[in-house]
């Protein structure tokens, strides 16, 4: 029965992933264990993503589905989860732009991938990465941005951070719509990703040389 | 006489379309008076080498370009977006500026920044604009949201116009909240129980909506009059402008601005038939949108700015089954009136290309922003005429160098047989200024291919 919700979930069965929950909680089952198959479901979503098989609307969609399975373990459960992360990473969208929908893919695709991303939402100011970064000792910023104007306030928040003594303590990577390796120079960052596939082998390789 | 219109064909309308727009009306509906013989002779130049360039009939004397800008002309001019937004002198002064520094052979009008003021007395909450949720120095950004909720769909299907006023409305202009009260129109039918429908239009909120709608309406044809007399002004000297009117693919239209990204990509999943339906349901009504603007502008393109079919943004399979058959009948729709419909693949596209080719030849104009451009040209780009591709991040940071090679590069891709025009990819803010003036030099010298 375990591996019916990986499946359900990874195949995006909503009705019968979220039956499996219930049934599984009735029968007084661990609901840490639970969580674990729905995370392993989210992994294969993450890789299905990945590989092409599958597009935005099925992340958005198991994005949800999670959700609600959450939302029914949540009553049950004792113990917060823990479960071992690879590193964590401040990321948010830059100053002036309110775009989300590509940092929450890129977020999503570091979470799935086991990193813990401090989502710090859209319109976020120099300052409050510098702040998360020092509090959270985070060894990765990511900065997202969509409009044209996110090119300054990239080169901006790359500045501040080096202005906050933290630049030799964190790698900075960028990404979104019109990001490029000539933005990268521009704005002093260590490295820009096309994609979120992209945000993740660089997150990897960059705490595996850490 | 002239045949009379439902009996033209569509290649016949858009013939009519074209030689419309090369008889500029005034206001008065008297021909255009051009600032003189050499202006007038730009104009029709420039018209005709876009018309060659769309129908791919024969081939235009030379390439031409556009200059398609966001706030750019604010910025250049030394103004803020807020500026061009609430002095209509100012947006006039930069935008008319910016036209006449870089002479393009299409503009888009000074159309883009619309009246913040109008924004403000309707308390316009889908978009954030600058002053008014985003700082004066940037350009305004949609809200998305829920603004039609997840079980509204036999709402909007059964009468979307009612969908739009009682509902609709009210939640993206904070003003309208008056508008929730409205009686159903279609109600009103005999003298028995008539008067109990007016009864809305004598309570106080939806009266003070109405005095709110007559001076957002005074300020709209304030702001409609300015723009009027630009467009007089600048197609005078010579400078045609190549949008007036707007349509969108129904996807767009639900996806972008009623049901937002999250809720539509959950709709194809959990109500599939609901969201077909209500694809079909706008259909018509984007059609006619259209034709319409064009009928009264007296000018056959259309501008579509695309979003949710892009790459990633659906799969291959949800892209054919429900954003392009319902894009189609709007294009089609246009075309057979004699509309050139002018979509913008914002982002990237290259894997939709070969989907989006099965359209008669001669009757579209593609924006294309990140698309490969030598791909482009070997699928849509037998059918349609492309234009766009240099990239918002060169103009903004590279050099005059960089943007002459990206154009001599995308010329030798595109331009072989007709159907490509010069222009940047996306709508764009910042710029330097030296790197647009190289993108038009570069037009202009690597764009004399047809000799």
């Amino acid at each position: 029965m375990a591996g019916n919700l990986v499946n359900a979930l990874a195949d995006l069965k909503e009705e019968e992933a979220l039956k499996i929950v219930k049934d599984r909680l009735n029968a007084n089952e661990e609901p840490l264990k639970i969580l674990e198959d729905a995370r392993k479901g989210m992994e294969i979503v993450g890789k299905r993503f990945a590989d092409s098989e599958y597009f935005i609307p099925d992340l958005v969609y198991s994005g949800e589905i999670l959700k609600e399975a959450t939302e029914l373990v949540k009553p049950k459960l004792t113990k917060a989860t823990e479960s071992k992360k690879l590193g964590k990473i401040v990321f948010g969208t830059v100053a002036g732009d309110i775009h989300d929908i590509g940092k929450d893919i890129v977020a999503f695709m570091l979470d799935v991938n086991g990193f813990e991303v401090i989502d710090l939402g859209v319109d976020t100011p120099a300052q409050k990465f510098i702040d998360k970064a020092k509090e959270t000792g985070a060894p990765i910023v990511g900065l997202s941005g969509f409009l044209a104007l996110s090119f300054d306030s990239m080169k901006d928040t790359v500045e501040a951070i080096q202005a906050a003594g933290l630049r030799d303590k964190v790698k900075i990577m960028i990404g979104g719509g019109q990001i490029s390796e000539e933005i990268r120079k521009y704005t002093g960052a260590d490295a820009f990703g096309k994609d979120a596939m992209a945000a993740v082998a660089l997150a990897k390789k960059w705490v595996i040389a850490d | 006489m002239a045949k009379q219109w439902k009996e033209m064909s569509p290649d016949e309308k858009q013939e009519e379309f074209f030689n419309r727009w090369l008889s500029p009306k005034d206001p008065q509906g008297n021909d255009l008076k051009f600032q003189s013989p050499q202006a007038e002779k730009g104009y029709k130049d420039r018209i005709t080498r876009i018309k060659d360039a769309i129908q791919m009939k024969k081939l235009p004397d030379r390439v031409p370009f556009f200059v398609a800008p966001s706030f750019f002309p604010a910025y250049y001019s030394g103004v803020t977006p807020k500026d061009v937004m609430y002095d209509y002198e100012k947006c006039r002064m930069a935008f008319k500026k910016f036209v006449l520094d870089f002479e393009p052979d299409g503009n888009l009008g000074a159309y883009v920044p619309g009246p913040g003021r109008f924004f403000e007395i309707l308390d316009y909450k889908l978009y954030s604009w600058p002053g008014h949720g985003v700082p004066p120095e940037q350009s305004y950004q949609a809200n998305e949201g829920e603004y039609m909720k997840a079980d509204e769909y036999d709402a909007l299907i059964d009468d979307p116009s009612n969908f739009f006023s009682n509902t609709y409305l009210p939640r993206v202009f904070g003003a309208l909240e008056g508008f929730k009260m409205l009686p159903v129109l279609t109600g009103i039918l005999e003298i028995y129980g008539v008067a109990v429908n007016f009864i809305p239009f004598g309570l106080p909120p939806v009266q003070e909506t109405y005095k709110k709608l007559f001076e957002a309406g005074a300020e709209a044809l304030k702001w409609f009059g300015e723009m009027m007399a630009w467009n007089n002004e600048i197609t005078s000297a010579g400078f045609p402008i190549v949008a007036t009117g707007f349509s969108k693919a129904p996807f767009d239209v639900i996806g972008d601005t009623l049901r937002g990204t999250r809720g539509m990509m959950l709709d194809m999943y959990r109500q599939p038939d609901k969201l077909l339906e209500a694809l079909d349901r706008m259909t018509p009504l984007m059609i006619k949108m259209g034709v319409g603007t064009a009928q009264m502008a007296g000018h056959p393109l259309i501008f579509m700015p695309l979003h949710k079919g892009a790459d990633g943004f659906l799969s291959d399979a949800q892209f054919k089954k429900f954003y392009w058959p319902t894009f189609r009948k709007v294009l089609m729709g246009l075309i057979n009136e004699g509309v050139v419909p002018m979509p913008a693949l914002e982002g990237h596209w290259t894997t939709r290309l070969e989907v989006l080719q099965d359209l008669p030849k001669g009757k579209t104009l593609w924006m294309v922003d990140q698309s490969d451009m030598a791909k482009t040209k070997k699928t849509l780009g037998k059918v349609g005429c492309l234009f766009g591709n240099v990239p918002s991040d060169l103009l903004a940071v590279g050099t005059p160098q960089q943007i002459k090679e990206y154009v001599k590069k995308i010329i030798d891709a595109a331009s072989k047989d007709g159907g490509f025009i010069v222009c940047n990819g996306a709508f764009f803010d910042q710029a330097k200024p030296e790197n647009v003036h190289a993108m038009v030099d570069a037009a202009k010298e690597y764009g004399n291919v047809y000799k």
